[in-house]
């Protein structure tokens, strides 16, 4: 399944993990924040109509 | 229709949540396509053997790299003179995208250049101001974090964004002004000599395309995330002074 790398194997397989682990993280964490905020934003919102 | 309506925070919420679906999608093909095409489905080269898959990941990285700043000095020129607050919660969202695309061409550079160059580093035009426009994104990131008044943190980033263009526009033209660098010039040319050859560039452009489509839904769900915040501390202030 995998192409034959030869001797550069190392070099292309590990820039591949780490542009994709990064790229994935980056993703997972904006979108994380993004729910949490959100959230955050209804609580807030929720109280003041509550108060009025 | 103006641009200028997008400035309202209310009508950027309702357009951008009807265009990240298609954003997310687009994104996840091409990436999907470009990646496995690359990765899977080009020769090795004669002058970089398989080593030639890496510019699939280092390429658009880099490229984005360097438009993400450009974005961030429109958007902090926008908010400098017109003072739209989406346009500063936009060049602030891009940063850390920005910060990561940087990250990933510095890595997979050294992870390249050791096999080709035989070494990690060097002291490169293009690669040293590189690093610095690194150092740009961090001293950004740190600036908006650092300032408690958003108004001010936006004045200021929007300065030091004026000043790091000088180093974006040179990361990617400084193998134009010195020669001496041991990185190679542009990947991608008009010139049908200079460029590469066409069974690399189609999956290339793909996945150039692919990290640009990555860059503007990340920049659209995280400027939504930075307008909720912007929102949830001025209810918290009202509720304070109320």
């Amino acid at each position: 399944m995998i192409p034959d790398l030869g001797k550069y194997a190392g070099a292309v397989l590990s820039s591949y993990a780490i542009s994709l682990g990064l790229l994935i993280l980056l993703v997972a964490f904006s979108v994380w924040r993004a729910a949490r905020v959100r959230r955050q934003l209804e609580e807030v919102e929720a109280r003041r109509k509550s108060d009025v | 229709m103006s641009l200028w309506e997008y400035a309202n925070p209310v009508k950027f919420m309702r357009t951008s949540r009807a265009l990240l679906p298609w954003f997310w999608g687009l994104t996840l093909v091409s990436l999907a396509v470009g990646l496995v095409w690359g990765f899977f489905l080009t020769p090795e080269a004669e002058n970089f053997g398989s080593t030639v898959k890496i510019i699939y990941v280092h390429v658009p990285s880099a490229l984005m790299a360097i438009n993400a700043w450009l974005m961030m000095l429109v958007t902090s020129l926008i908010w400098l003179i017109r003072r739209h607050h989406v346009s500063a919660l936009a060049a602030r969202a891009a940063a850390p995208i920005g910060l990561t695309m940087t990250v990933i061409a510095l890595i997979t550079g050294a992870i390249w250049g050791e096999p080709m160059w035989g070494t990690y580093w060097a002291w490169d035009p293009r690669l040293t101001s590189f690093l610095i426009l690194f150092l740009f994104y961090l001293g950004y990131i740190a600036l908006w974090e650092a300032i408690e008044n958003p108004d001010a943190a936006a004045d200021l980033t929007s300065v030091l964004c004026l000043v790091g263009s000088v180093f974006a526009i040179l990361s990617r033209y400084a193998v134009n002004f010195w020669n001496q660098g041991l990185h190679q010039g542009a990947t991608m040319s008009l010139d049908k000599e200079e460029n590469i050859a066409n069974v690399y560039w189609l999956p290339l452009v793909i996945t150039m395309v692919a990290f640009g489509l990555l860059f503007v839904t990340l920049v659209l769900v995280r400027t939504r995330t930075e307008i909720r915040a912007r929102r949830i501390k001025a209810l918290i202030a009202r509720e304070r002074m109320g």
